[in-house]
């Protein structure tokens, strides 16, 4: 079985093991990084969080990273335990502001009695119910970025409006733990819905994943062990309406590519046998050090791949979803889009 | 007097346009409101202009009028921290502060992303605390509810108390040491994920002009953003909240009030009156006339003719008609006093609304302006400004070009950056000084 699927790639800017001492040199740190990658061609980079271990706020860092680079797709971990889901629709919305359209966000969970005690809301639920609200947040999300449709300011000075306010909605959202009423503060982002990605490598996280992620992240020992999860994140997607043509399944790779047997070179080989057999549609690397790692799978790992005509070597569109092959949606609240699902306004 | 004391030096900070009817966005030259490039291009400007710093307001729910979403004026903008870090790429020097209300979030995440920003920017982050207690914005939130005025500033002070015990839980070497924090609104302990950013604490700035606003402003702010923009107004607010600081054991330079001001320059003083009315009118459109009556009377008033007289009846005190902005807080007296000038000068509904809102604080030439602007400071009605400019993104660009340098001349605004912190541009002294001082 051969593929002609594009191959993505992306790498983790901050892995927990790896990770620097956060401070006055984050900036600079990560911006040479996201260099590194984007000067590779890479489709994005996330950079992990969490509010139990040392660490800037992901999204600030990415958002930071963004005006001085141009094409690489940026995916900062957002929590959703005990954040606000209004606020982190529009910081994610933002961040797609900023950097033109560019912005993605993992989704996690903050499982722990330890991050609880540092917000003193509520305390810590079962991870399976973290989960399905994870999923509330990002339907809720998409609810609110689509909330102004793409054409809802329109400067009539005939009629004194600045904005149409049939093409601006309230979401009316009523989940199991909050509800919002909308619409959003934020204009409708450049991708329309930015990139929700989900690390499914923890099983507690596959039905969201199935569910609301435009990318899942899967953990496997063999190939065919990955294309089983594939198609099980795509029975998934397709039992919750979706087309799983818009669902991209990425092998998360944790590799050091000097202990790699063979090294950066037979790294390559591996991403290309397990890419044309169809088990996945890319890999996340996941470096030991970041500095060493990338600059590595950069300088060497890319390269054989892109010689051998299996991934990019400039970069095609400008956006994360370009990059990534996925379409820009319509606003669920566009008229068009109402008439096709059948959906009330 | 026969020895002059150094002239006080002018603050200044520049406003992104608001979303309400002070920005004119009819105008041909009015972009984006929301584009990264026109934030950037207005950041850059101030930089340019050697500002102290660059500011961004907050809404959290789009304003409603009627139970209809408001359709006049500019609106949609970013989430403030997040673009405040990505000006920090394209700005060296520019302070960079963020309004983030107190009653929609909770301590350890926004203090952990306000000192993420001083850490990305290099020590340049401020925190406008605002707080909230309508029941219409809450409907965003997970928290909902209301909370009376009083609360509103319990929950303040005590935000910004347990926000500071996080920013000083790591050593100055780098160590993070455990934190509790137990009050009425919040108990709350473990470890700050943030080690100690370039200032210690980002600049707290405070707007709002009650009782306990000034009283929580003297008690820990190093702003005061105020609304008095006249001479007489500015120096009795001035000389109230100074003379709140000795209670608290701080100095009357620690805390900098700066006033938001509007400014329309002209080549003459004569040429700047007559741009300063056309903006009013572009300002104060025949629809935004209606509304702008409707605000205060509570009542549909469409079927009136904009160029007409006002109307008869009186303002309805227990309307619900406007949501999301700020009641005027004597709707009867508003009308009176607005009728009385409508038959007075003869004038009709818009004529009056133009009249009697949002005048333009500093109207005239690039002199004139700069020798107001310096006479608000050297009399004591304020430290500096907060220019809030009328047109995106290129309102700032004749301030910076045309008043800056005579400012500069005059001796009373810094010709180059000294420091690097936004608390070294304001002359304020570090958290941990204050500490041994004390």
């Amino acid at each position: 079985m051969t593929s002609t699927r594009p191959l993505h790639l992306a790498a983790e800017l901050a892995p927990g093991h790896g990770r620097a001492a956060p401070g006055p040199d984050t900036a600079a740190r990560t911006v040479a990084l996201a260099r590194l990658a984007e000067a590779a061609g890479l489709d994005f980079l996330t950079h992990d969080d969490s509010f139990a271990r040392p660490g800037l706020d992901a999204l600030a860092v990415l958002a930071r990273v963004a005006p001085e680079t141009r094409s690489v797709g940026l995916v900062p971990t957002v929590t959703t335990t005990h954040t606000e889901p209004f606020h982190v629709q529009a910081a994610v919305a933002t961040l797609d502001w900023v950097s033109r359209g560019r912005a993605g966000w993992r989704i996690d969970v903050s499982p722990t009695g330890a991050e609880a005690r540092l917000f003193g809301r509520r305390p810590a639920p079962p991870t399976a119910e973290l989960w399905q609200e994870a999923g509330e947040v990002a339907e809720v999300s998409r609810k609110l970025w689509d909330s102004w449709e793409d054409d809802a300011e329109i400067r009539d000075a005939a009629t004194g409006r600045f904005v149409d306010r049939r093409k601006l909605h309230h979401v009316n959202f009523q989940g199991a733990t909050f509800s919002v009423k909308g619409p959003s503060i934020v204009p409708r982002p450049p991708q329309g819905n930015p990139v929700t990605v989900v690390d499914a490598t923890r099983p507690a996280a596959r039905e969201t994943a199935a569910h609301h992620a435009d990318v899942a992240l899967i953990a496997a020992a063999t190939a065919e062990e990955a294309a089983a999860l594939r198609a099980e994140l795509h029975r998934g997607a397709r039992a919750h309406g979706r087309d799983p043509g818009q669902l991209r399944v990425l092998l998360s790779l944790t590799v050091d590519p000097d202990a790699y047997e063979g090294g950066p070179g037979a790294l390559a080989g591996l991403i290309a046998d397990w890419h044309a057999g169809g088990a996945v549609d890319g890999f996340h690397l996941v470096p030991v050090v970041p500095e060493r790692d990338l600059e590595r799978f950069a300088a060497v790992t890319v390269p054989l791949l892109a010689g051998r005509g299996l991934f990019r070597t400039s970069y095609e569109g400008t956006t994360l979803r370009d990059h990534l092959g996925l379409e820009r949606p319509e606003s669920q609240y566009a008229a068009g889009a109402r008439v096709r699902t059948g959906a009330g306004a | 007097m026969s020895t002059r004391e150094p002239r006080k030096r002018i603050h200044l900070a520049a406003h992104f346009p608001g979303v309400n009817s002070t920005t004119v966005w009819a105008d041909p030259r009015s972009g984006s409101q929301i584009d990264f490039s026109s934030f950037e291009h207005l950041a850059r400007t101030a930089e340019r202009g050697l500002f102290d710093f660059f500011f961004l307001a907050e809404g959290l729910r789009l304003r409603e009028h009627a139970g209809r979403i408001h359709d006049l004026d500019v609106v949609g903008r970013p989430e403030s921290i997040t673009v405040l870090n990505a000006l920090a790429a394209v700005t060296d020097r520019l302070g960079l502060a963020a309004t983030v209300n107190a009653t929609f979030n909770e301590p350890y995440e926004l203090a952990r992303r306000l000192a993420s920003l001083d850490h990305l920017s290099a020590g340049r982050a401020a925190w406008n605390v605002v707080t909230s207690s309508d029941a219409f914005t809450g409907e965003n939130f997970r928290r909902g509810g209301y909370l009376d005025r009083a609360d509103r500033y319990t929950r303040a002070a005590e935000f910004l108390a347990t926000a500071r015990e996080l920013w000083d839980s790591w050593t100055p070497e780098g160590t993070p040491k455990p934190f509790a924090h137990s009050g009425p609104q919040f108990r709350i302990d473990g470890e700050f994920t943030v080690p100690r950013s370039p200032q210690g604490h980002p600049v707290v700035i405070q707007a709002g002009d009650s009782p306990e606003g000034r009283e929580f402003a003297a008690s820990g702010a190093d702003i005061v953003f105020t609304r008095h923009s006249t001479l007489e107004a500015g120096r009795e607010f001035y000389a109230d909240v100074k003379g709140r600081l000795a209670r608290h054991g701080r100095e009357p330079g620690d805390l900098k009030i700066m006033p938001g001001v509007t400014y329309v320059l002209g080549d003459t003083d004569a040429d700047a009156r007559e741009r300063a009315a056309e903006i009013r009118a572009q300002q104060v459109s025949p629809q935004n006339a209606i509304l702008a009556l409707e605000q205060i009377w509570g009542r549909d008033l469409s079927g009136h003719d904009p160029d007409g007289p006002l109307p008869d009846v009186d303002p309805d005190p227990d309307s619900t008609l406007v949501q999301g902005r700020v009641r005027v807080a004597d709707p009867v007296g508003t009308a009176r006093k607005w009728r009385a000038l409508s038959e007075a000068k003869g004038l009709s509904i818009r004529q009056t609304v133009i009249e009697a809102t949002g005048r333009q604080s500093f109207v005239g030439s690039p002199e004139t302006v700069a020798a107001a602007l310096e006479e608000f400071v050297a009399t004591d009605a304020a430290d500096g400004f907060i220019l809030v400019p009328h047109l995106t993104p290129g309102g700032l660009d004749d301030f910076v070009d045309r008043v800056v340098p005579l400012l500069q001349e005059r001796g009373v605004f810094r010709t180059e950056y000294t420091g690097t912190t936004l608390r070294s541009h304001l002359g304020l002294p570090s958290p941990y000084e204050r500490v041994e001082k004390a």
